[in-house]
């Protein structure tokens, strides 16, 4: 099951294989972000990060029904759905630390993840932002008589600006074909929703639009995936928007330099008890799928080439300086 | 824990204190809020997490939540909020975490706020400061490390401000708030940890539309702002020729008399821009100086700037995309000696688009 010599777009489409190949992703995702952290703490890199510890199954039971041609909208906590989408560990490290084998040579950072093959817009370090891109992206793919979606990942936080609401009123007055999946973690940076928001169930608000809007268990990525499966080709078929609200937790705080001291007791340990990685661990233990050492060797496989991943992306150079004039406009403008 | 702020005294602090600029910038907030019951601070995250650069760290603690005010991801709505507060009796102090979330809420500052003087005769001025972290040098990426400065000076009706460090972080802060009119300071972030001793007070205050001469000097006048200020006396420290730095501390009005007398003295003028080279506030600067003191001029007034690229994230990138202070002595020497700058870097390097 090495997958190092697959293309970001053959490791997007083993996603749809089965639940095994879907806990190996959220385990390489896990280890890509401690080794991200690590990195941080050991001081290889400067700025911020933001990570997904306890998000994983999200991002990989929605890439693992998506099509290539759905154009894809993510936030500033965009590793998972990077790596969900098939962008390589590599490319992921790589663009973290400012190299040059990043998936945007270094140029862009932890925040600004991309990959035109697999349909990753770069994504969006301004709350919101993305909201009304995935809407157009929507109305573009209608207009042109395709079957592809729109897809905007936000938080829970992004829904109290004007740019969401203004997206969602316009993906329904226009019949947009896209799906809002707001991942609602409980904390909008370091606020805790009750402080910042009249309720939590933020699927309220998609309704509030007068489109189909439900909330979802986000801890467990195969009822999670059957419910974007049905959602997407529901949207497919009526070229309607719809809203996904995910119920999920991140372990980490906002971003590296939060501790996170404003977490009740024992709440994260009550997440813990639901981890995506566990529960799916035991789902293909339970349904026969897979034995106990051949998830272990599973695990190690993945924890190997990370570690490789990392070292390589170490090892790279970074970016020469003409990098930093290339891309600003055409070439020759017409 | 969080640490604590620096002064939890009662009363306005006074004497000398030696703090980080994020620090000083808290401290003069705390200053105005003793001395004004209707100073109130508004913001993501600024209260129970004490703001993520740590300048509103232990206000909450002091003032309660009434007056510390965290808000949600809405910049349009506290922003506006704030207008609307601040033409009812109450003096805002707005936070807005990264120049950049400025953008969703420009019309409020820019449409509203700056113009309600103006659209009211008079009658509703708008007692609102905007405070928010800029510029690059700590690796956040294109969309977290802009000055953009550029967005807001040229709108009649708006003060604007670059804080260089702990004292003028200070003293413009409340300044800020305690004007009438709608003042942004902005807080370089690569200036939040670095430490200085100054005289707290309210003599500490720096009038807005004031600059500062920094060093004294005869052979040529360099003017920054915010983060290149610290560049240039770096630049200075050890040269042969004798600068005169001006810190122009505000932008938006700009002090044209300290910058022309300087000038009249040295005859020579270079200004180091943290912004790209179009459309940057130094361009408006040369072209008074130009205009003013063409005739005495002893040579073309020199912009320092960032090349015209948004700010890349390789740290080896992003480090030579800042004015360097290795570029502002190449620059002088280059004046000094042939009477004519160097084209940039990136033209000299052959690097450019």
């Amino acid at each position: 099951m090495t997958t190092t010599e697959l293309t970001p777009l053959d490791r997007r489409s083993l996603l749809g294989n089965g639940p095994v190949e879907r806990l190996e992703r959220m385990m390489e995702i896990r280890e890509v972000e401690d080794a991200i952290v690590q990195l941080f703490m050991d001081g290889h890199v400067r700025g911020s990060t933001h990570t997904t510890q306890g998000q994983e199954a999200v991002s990989v039971a929605l890439a693992s029904v998506l099509k290539p041609t759905d154009l894809v909208t993510c936030t500033y906590r965009g590793h998972a759905a990077a790596l969900s989408l098939g962008i390589l560990p590599i490319q992921v490290i790589g663009e973290v630390l400012g190299r040059r084998i990043g998936n945007v040579g270094g140029i862009g950072g932890s925040m600004h993840l991309c990959d035109q093959s697999v349909g990753l817009l770069p994504t969006f370090a301004i709350v919101g932002a993305g909201i009304p891109v995935a809407v157009g992206a929507a109305i573009a793919a209608k207009q042109q008589g395709t079957d592809s979606i729109g897809v905007a990942m936000f938080g829970d936080g992004a829904t109290n600006i004007g740019a969401f609401h203004e997206g969602l009123n316009l993906a329904r007055v226009w019949d947009a074909p896209v799906l809002f999946v707001c991942e609602n973690n409980l904390y909008g940076e370091y606020s805790p929703i009750r402080t910042t928001t009249p309720f939590e169930d933020l699927y309220r608000r998609g309704a509030s639009y007068d489109m189909a809007s439900r909330a979802v268990d986000g801890q467990d990525v195969e009822t999670l995936r059957d419910a974007f499966a049905k959602e997407i080709a529901a949207i497919r078929q009526d070229s309607l928007p719809r809203f996904l609200e995910i119920k999920t937790y991140r372990y980490a705080g906002h971003s590296r330099t939060d501790p996170a001291l404003y977490r009740p007791e024992g709440e994260k340990d009550r997440w813990l008890e639901r981890d995506p990685i566990n529960l799916a661990t035991a789902a293909i233990l339970k349904a026969g799928l897979a034995d106990e050492a051949l998830l272990n060797e599973l695990r190690l496989t993945v924890k190997a080439r990370v570690v490789v991943a990392v070292q390589s992306a170490m090892d790279s150079p970074g970016p020469e300086l003409s990098a930093m004039f290339a891309n600003i406009i055409a070439e020759k403008t017409p | 824990m969080r640490s604590k702020g620096v002064c939890r005294v009662a009363g306005e602090s006074s004497g000398n204190v030696r703090l980080r600029m994020n620090q000083a910038i808290g401290l003069a907030i705390a200053d105005e809020m003793r001395s004004d019951n209707s100073v109130v601070v508004w913001g993501e995250d600024v209260g129970a997490a004490g703001g993520v650069f740590k300048v509103t760290d232990g206000l909450i603690e002091e003032f309660g939540s009434d007056r510390v005010r965290d808000t949600p991801i809405s910049e349009t709505g506290f922003l506006g909020a704030a207008i609307g507060a601040a033409v009812s009796g109450l003096r805002p102090v707005v936070e807005i975490m990264f120049i950049e979330f400025l953008g969703v809420a420009l019309d409020q500052l820019v449409t509203e706020a700056a113009l309600f003087r103006y659209l009211s005769a008079g009658a509703y001025p708008v007692p609102l400061a905007l405070r928010a972290s800029a510029g690059g040098g700590l690796g956040f990426g294109a969309q977290h490390s802009g000055m953009l400065e550029r967005w807001l000076i040229g709108t009649p009706g708006l003060t604007v401000a670059v804080a260089s460090g702990a004292r003028t972080g200070y003293g413009l802060t409340r300044a800020a708030i305690r004007s009438n009119d709608p003042v942004v300071v902005l807080e370089p972030r690569r200036l939040y940890a670095e430490r200085e001793t100054f005289e707290a007070g309210p003599d500490a205050v720096i009038s807005l539309g004031t600059a500062e001469i920094v060093q004294s000097g005869t052979d040529a006048t360099i003017i920054g702002l915010g983060g290149t200020v610290p560049v240039i006396q770096e630049a200075a420290a050890d040269a042969e020729w004798s600068a005169e730095i001006i810190d122009l501390l505000t932008i938006a009005p700009w002090d044209r008399a300290t910058v022309l007398s300087s000038a009249a003295r040295t005859n020579r003028v270079v200004i180091v821009e943290e912004s790209p080279e179009t459309g940057g506030w130094g361009a408006h600067v040369a072209s008074v100086i130009s205009a003013e003191m063409f005739s005495s001029l002893k040579a073309p007034v020199v912009r320092i700037t960032t090349p015209d690229v948004p700010v890349p994230f390789a740290p080896e990138l992003e480090d030579r995309f800042l004015p360097t202070t290795k570029e502002v002595t190449h620059q002088i020497e280059c004046l000094l000696s042939t009477g004519a700058p160097d084209p940039p870097w990136w033209v000299r390097e052959g690097v450019t688009l």
